[in-house]
């Protein structure tokens, strides 16, 4: 991530910038490469972390953080997220406490999710980041239930669906864009397209020119977006949100990302990336594009970059020490939050 | 109070409880303009509108995932799936995503989902309108599973399902949607989930049976009195939660124990209810626990009458039973 790095230019200048986020934009983009770094920072160190027996799974969203990081600064509180597969970031940008999320990795005793889930599925009520499951496709129809809710109320908000590129496969996918186009909800489907499922690349996901074009005949727009580029990615959603939150309807957005890292801890991508993937890859790495953009436009200097770097490692460092080594959950909570409290536990 | 029949019950719970709290919706295939077809929301389109009676596309992952999605906000849904052999596109919904949302967030995403279905044969519907698949959802920890038998608990069920905190299956036995009718009380009338239902009181043996096989079994007993043997009935309404003291109660009684139920028998429920006996009552066992079901084939369309339970099998179960000792 360092500028020296040849990765290729965000295609703006400061104007463009001025017109796609406002006058605002050096702080709001400064905000963007530190939460940027900040989930650069948490992957590597729960990756090590993973590698030493510490936590038991990690799933790295590198490659992605431009994505979450936007998606993140643009919803409104309002808003609700149905997370995919690599989405923590967003919980995190929109208020769930690091050292909450450091639980979680851990399943501890103070993970909000109380253990149940593996890592890297956390669930933060408050920042309205639903839970996950690790089932494909199927939080994209629920999405649409929520939108359904918040329009049969009149609430403001709009429901956002993450799902990753073979998601696109899913029954879910289509029962999902179909239900939102016919009852006209504000939902936005995102694509958190890598390029990669597990081992299946897009070529073998779809026939279709881009995952985006499918939106068009469900009857709602579609855009194809860099998804390393932090700039066009939120411009989008800005956009994007503004409609849905008009009662426009439902739109989709693809954003193009390339995975930097194994889809999990449990994979090996040598068995079936090609070897100049990592190249490509890297030359699309959203932190080192915007770093190079924001040096290059003097926001940032190298000095301000290496305090970014030292700043969101020692940040991950403290959520760490502060959560590692808490209880495990206590046996009795096996039986709790099966059923509504009056009736816990096993049938009968 | 007024003479209802079962399907008409069903209507009666859900306009109560639609008028009573606006934040009850339905939603499923052809439940709106037409009002279901069987009729179990004729009226409610008329009177709630489209957008708590929602005719939805032709998907049933679809009904129960946007059904997650509403009950996640605050809402409170019933779905309905027009027959349940049509519900396992929605099964990865139910069983990983409904069942498990409370659980799996610690208890901060509770997902009050109701599903209606009607279940079960002896309608001439072949594989596809016929089955009884009960035991896949008993199986799910974190589900609820309900099936009313006389219109009074159709009523009463449903309304404490719609005021239940947790995920409810609700089966409706379609055989009997209009061949019983019965007194069925007005305003708030709520049956509580757990609590068996003692149809006939006996002490020779007790005859387990819920849905559309009750009325077959109460026909059995009819026939056994008039041999002298002296049967019980209980109808366990609610699958899960399951009224495990009656059963044991009741078999303690009267020695002797024939479950029935339409669904097949290998790990049918069952199954489970003679294991809940053989664990809890054996000592006060007489006779070998007997299983009256149907097979385990594929449900079939001219056969239907050979694989179904009736009221000849059940009492010849039951008279074995007590020939045994």
């Amino acid at each position: 991530m360092s500028p020296k790095l040849s990765v290729v230019p965000l295609p703006y200048s400061a104007d463009d910038v001025t017109s796609l986020l406002g006058a605002d934009w050096p702080e709001r983009l400064r905000a963007a490469y530190r939460w940027m770094r900040l989930g650069r920072a948490l992957d590597a160190r729960m990756q090590a972390l993973q590698r030493q027996g510490r936590v038991g799974f990690y799933g790295a969203a590198t490659g992605q953080e431009a994505v979450n990081v936007a998606t993140g600064l643009a919803t409104r509180s309002e808003d609700w997220i149905f997370p995919g597969l690599r989405e923590q970031l967003v919980a995190l940008v929109r208020g769930h406490p690091l050292v909450a999320y450091a639980h979680h990795l851990f399943a501890d005793d103070r993970d909000p999710g109380r253990g149940r889930n593996m890592p890297c599925h956390p669930t933060a009520r408050e920042v309205q980041y639903v839970s996950m499951s690790s089932v494909i496709g199927t939080q994209i129809s629920q999405a649409v239930g929520l939108a359904y809710g918040l329009r049969q109320r009149q609430a403001p908000g709009v429901s956002l669906a993450f799902f990753g590129d073979g998601a696109t496969s899913s029954n879910d996918f289509h029962a999902g864009l179909n239900f939102a186009a016919v009852w006209h909800l504000p939902v936005l489907f995102c694509c958190a397209n890598n390029q990669w499922a597990i081992s299946v690349p897009t070529s073998r996901q779809t026939g279709a020119r881009t995952f985006a074009t499918k939106a068009a005949e469900y009857g709602m727009p579609g855009w194809s977006v860099d998804g390393t580029d932090v700039v066009a990615v939120w411009a989008a959603l800005r956009g994007s949100l503004a409609r849905a939150a008009e009662g426009r309807g439902p739109e989709m957005l693809e954003f193009i990302t390339y995975r930097m890292t194994p889809h999990s801890s449990s994979d090996d991508p040598s068995r079936y990336q090609p070897p100049d993937w990592a190249a490509r890859a890297a030359s699309h790495d959203p932190v080192a594009r915007l770093e190079s953009w924001l040096s290059v436009n003097g926001v940032l200097d190298g000095a301000a970059v290496e305090a970014i770097g030292r700043e969101s490692e020692a940040e991950v460092r403290a959520a760490v020490e502060a959560a590692e080594g808490t209880v495990a959950p206590a046996p009795a909570s096996l039986t709790e939050d099966v059923y509504a409290p009056d009736r816990s536990g096993s049938p009968g | 109070m007024g003479e209802l029949t079962l399907v008409q019950a069903v209507n009666r719970g859900l306009a109560e409880a639609m008028r009573a709290d606006p934040d009850v919706v339905l939603l499923g295939e052809d439940i709106g303009v037409n009002g279901g077809v069987f009729r179990a929301t004729e009226g409610l389109y008329k009177e709630f509108g489209e957008s708590r009676v929602v005719d939805t596309p032709l998907s049933e992952t679809g009904i129960v995932g946007a059904a997650i999605g509403m009950a996640l906000y605050g809402l409170k849904p019933v779905a309905e799936i027009q027959f349940m052999d049509f519900i396992y596109p929605a099964f990865d919904q139910i069983v990983s995503e409904l069942a498990k949302f409370r659980y799996r967030s610690g208890g901060q995403f509770p997902c009050h989902v109701v599903i209606r279905t009607p279940y079960g044969g002896g309608i001439k519907g072949g594989l596809y309108h016929s089955q009884s698949t009960e035991a896949y959802f008993c199986h799910t920890a974190g589900l609820k599973v309900v099936v009313p038998s006389t219109p009074s608990d159709a009523k009463g069920l449903l309304l404490t399902a719609i005021h239940d905190e947790d995920p409810v299956i609700f089966l409706e036995p379609k055989r009997i949607y209009r061949a019983v009718t019965g007194e069925v009380p007005d305003g708030d009338h709520r049956v509580p989930f757990g609590q068996a239902r003692l149809v006939r009181e006996g002490s020779d043996v007790s005859l387990f049976a819920y849905g559309a096989m009750v009325p077959p079994t109460v026909e059995a007993a009819e026939t056994l009195a008039a041999e002298g043997i002296h049967a019980e009935v209980i109808d366990p309404r609610t699958l899960v939660p399951l009224d495990e003291s009656a059963i044991v109660a009741s078999v303690e009684k009267t020695g002797r124990a024939v479950i029935v139920h339409e669904a097949a028998r290998f790990c049918g429920l069952g199954g489970e209810i003679a294991a809940l006996l053989a664990e809890k009552a054996f000592y006060s066992l007489k006779a070998p626990i007997a299983r009256v079901t149907g097979y385990d084939t594929p449900f079939p369309y001219a056969l239907e009458h050979v694989y179904l339970p009736n009221a000849e099998k059940i009492a010849a179960a039951a008279r074995n039973a007590v020939r045994a000792s």
